[in-house]
């Protein structure tokens, strides 16, 4: 096992290492752009991830933490003139925390569908607060005029250097939500998604883990709202529209539930081929919904879950089936499929 | 005072174009516990079809049913071949009816283009109605009634049919009236047809006053749950209910505090939230 750890490990050394050299390559900035938005998004959905594949709550309110962050970062810079990197983050993911504070009450007083309804119903709230109050947001224009602070003395006006700069803060969040998802309280979550009323029966809080879950991945996807305002130099009501919260979703979806990585992939995937397919046909919102729709028909565990099955058909995998892909979704919370 | 009954006038009929969407989700929830996120792209679609045959000459009325039999074959389609397999396990079928919104909110971007369209009411209630002091468009009276009287309509067939007896019935026990040899999966796919048909033909009762745009489905998705939030999943009269109150919280909003009329609407929800998450008519689980 451990032998087996360090490969891993090594592996994913080498993926960063590679990563991190990315642009040395002398790939256009097309494509050098596409990846930092991957790296941005790949937060967005792990931390969705923690949601839906670790606590099992479907939630379409990410947009609206994406997006607060984001319009925090704008209206810090524009309308007080705040533009120093830690104190508008901090305040930014202040801001975000409290707003999922506020929503996960209301939110978690449903159970199952009911919860999805109302995280949807507060992500339009949110949208439409963005839409509307012009005088604070800009309304449909949004709030440009702002650019990227320097971050520990570094000046991240280059696409490379914000480039590597967005593949830092994606490791340190794998980091801390791999570590979130292993430790006692991650395996609490687990238990909370696939028992809830033994969970309770134990003496386990079951809601104030939803809770807290849904908290931090808040916070979480507000770092990504953060990385995305200072990469577009400028946010709109598109940042915390009903549409991002649907497509993180699906990155989630794509690229396999509790699985974090899955997720991550499954963003690189709807970030290149929303840009790529968008260069041929104006279709391709179509082709990504069908894609998406047979990933949920014929393939539960997303990229993941093929990959596993990929690499079991090629005997790869030698010693056990690993850590696998949980092949199906896990039920709402108070669904079916109790005790 | 003209104000307000002018206002809630337009909220009432707000709310009873509102009504048409959330019908057919509370029906479908109700028995199936499927959450068809795509109900409102029904409507879009149903507009959008009952436009081209409005322009082709159709009377209003006939392109209504036309347009709701169309929205009601593509559902039964969609139900037939996807759904149907997944009542047991919600949120498979709610992430499949979201793919289905994606895909038919682009196809109605292929087939009917990016701008937005007006749509004429019927010719008999072009006219505006003289109400004291108050000018009030026919038509919207006329939607008014019409979903009333849809409302009515369907509480009858739930509670005075054969058919809603089965439905009530699977409603409460889906096992148990299986075994008592009824043919449920029957009532599955008239409630699917009948969710999609009041969608579809609602969209087009409800275009003149929406008019007909890209993601329109998406602005009525929010105050759809909205209603359903409010009045309690799975309950028809809670449904009626909830779409007047968000007609006219909505609409009111809209008057008093243009800046944020969406946000106010977060009011209400907030409040049935806190206090009474099973909605107001809802029942609790």
């Amino acid at each position: 096992m451990t032998g087996r750890r360090a490969v891993l490990a090594a592996a994913a050394v080498g993926a960063a290492v590679v990563a991190a050299a990315v642009p040395s390559l002398g790939l256009p900035q097309y494509y050098i752009s596409l990846l930092t938005q991957t790296w941005i998004f790949g937060i967005a959905a792990m931390s969705l991830d923690l949601l839906v594949g670790f606590t099992g709550l479907v939630s379409f309110a990410q947009a609206a933490f994406f997006g607060t962050s984001a319009y925090m970062i704008a209206v810090l810079a524009t309308q007080y003139h705040l533009v120093a990197f830690w104190p508008a983050l901090g305040i930014a993911l202040g801001t975000t925390a409290a707003l999922a504070a506020l929503f996960g009450l209301l939110a978690l007083r449903g159970e199952g569908v009911t919860f999805i309804i109302i995280t949807l119903a507060l992500n339009e709230i949110v949208w439409g607060l963005a839409y509307q109050w012009v005088s604070v947001s800009g309304g449909d224009n949004g709030i440009a005029g702002f650019v990227r602070p320097p971050v520990f003395g570094l000046d991240l006006s280059g696409t490379a250097a914000f480039y590597r700069f967005t593949l830092a803060a994606l490791l340190v969040c794998l980091a801390l939500l791999a570590a979130i998802v292993r430790s006692p309280f991650g395996l609490v979550l687990r238990g909370v998604r696939d028992r809830p009323r033994r969970m309770a029966a134990l003496g386990y809080a079951v809601q104030a883990f939803r809770y807290a879950a849904f908290v931090i991945a808040a916070v979480f996807t507000g770092v990504a709202g953060v990385l995305f305002a200072y990469y577009n130099e400028f946010v709109g009501p598109v940042n915390l529209s009903l549409d991002t919260a649907v497509q993180i979703l699906i990155m989630v979806i794509l690229g396999g539930v509790g699985t974090l990585l899955g997720p991550l992939a499954g963003a690189a995937v709807v970030v290149f081929v929303s840009n790529a397919l968008s260069n041929l046909t104006q279709r391709w919102e179509l082709i990504l919904g069908a894609i998406y729709v047979a990933i949920l028909l014929f393939a539960r565990g997303g990229l993941v879950g093929i990959g596993h099955r990929v690499a079991r058909v090629l005997g790869a995998a030698t010693r056990g089936a690993g850590p696998a892909a949980r092949p199906v979704m896990s039920p709402p919370p108070g669904g079916r499929g109790e005790p | 005072m003209t104000f307000y009954a002018q206002n809630a006038l337009n909220g009432l009929a707000y709310g009873s174009l509102l009504f048409m969407i959330a019908a057919g989700f509370t029906l479908i929830f109700g028995l199936m516990r499927i959450v068809n996120i795509a109900q409102t792209a029904f409507f879009l679609i149903g507009a959008y079809v009952g436009l081209t045959l409005l322009h082709a000459g159709v009377p209003f009325w006939i392109a209504a049913a036309l347009a709701g039999a169309a929205v009601m074959a593509a559902g039964l389609l969609i139900y037939r071949v996807f759904l149907h397999r997944y009542h047991a396990d919600e949120l498979t079928a709610l992430l499949l009816t979201l793919g289905f919104a994606l895909m038919l909110d682009d196809l109605a971007l292929a087939a009917w283009g990016g701008d937005p369209q007006s749509v004429p009411p019927p010719a008999a209630f072009a006219s505006s109605v003289q109400l004291g002091p108050l000018v009030f468009p026919a038509y919207w009276l006329a939607l008014i009634v019409l979903s009333a009287l849809a409302a009515v309509g369907l509480r009858l067939l739930e509670r005075r049919t054969m058919l809603g007896a089965v439905i009530r019935a699977g409603v409460d026990d889906e096992e148990m009236t299986r075994g008592l040899g009824i043919n449920i999966d029957r009532a599955f796919y008239v409630v699917f047809a009948l969710g999609a048909f009041l969608a579809g033909a609602g969209g087009v009762l409800g275009s003149p006053i929406t008019g007909a745009y890209p993601g329109l489905d998406g602005d009525l998705l929010p105050l759809a749950f909205a209603v359903i939030i409010i009045g309690g999943i799975g309950s028809l009269e809670g449904a009626y209910v909830g779409s007047l109150i968000i007609g006219l919280v909505s609409t009111f909003g809209k008057a008093l505090f243009p800046e944020l009329s969406y946000f106010t609407i977060f009011v209400p929800v907030a409040a049935i939230m806190a206090l009474r998450p099973q909605g107001l008519l809802g029942r609790k689980r």
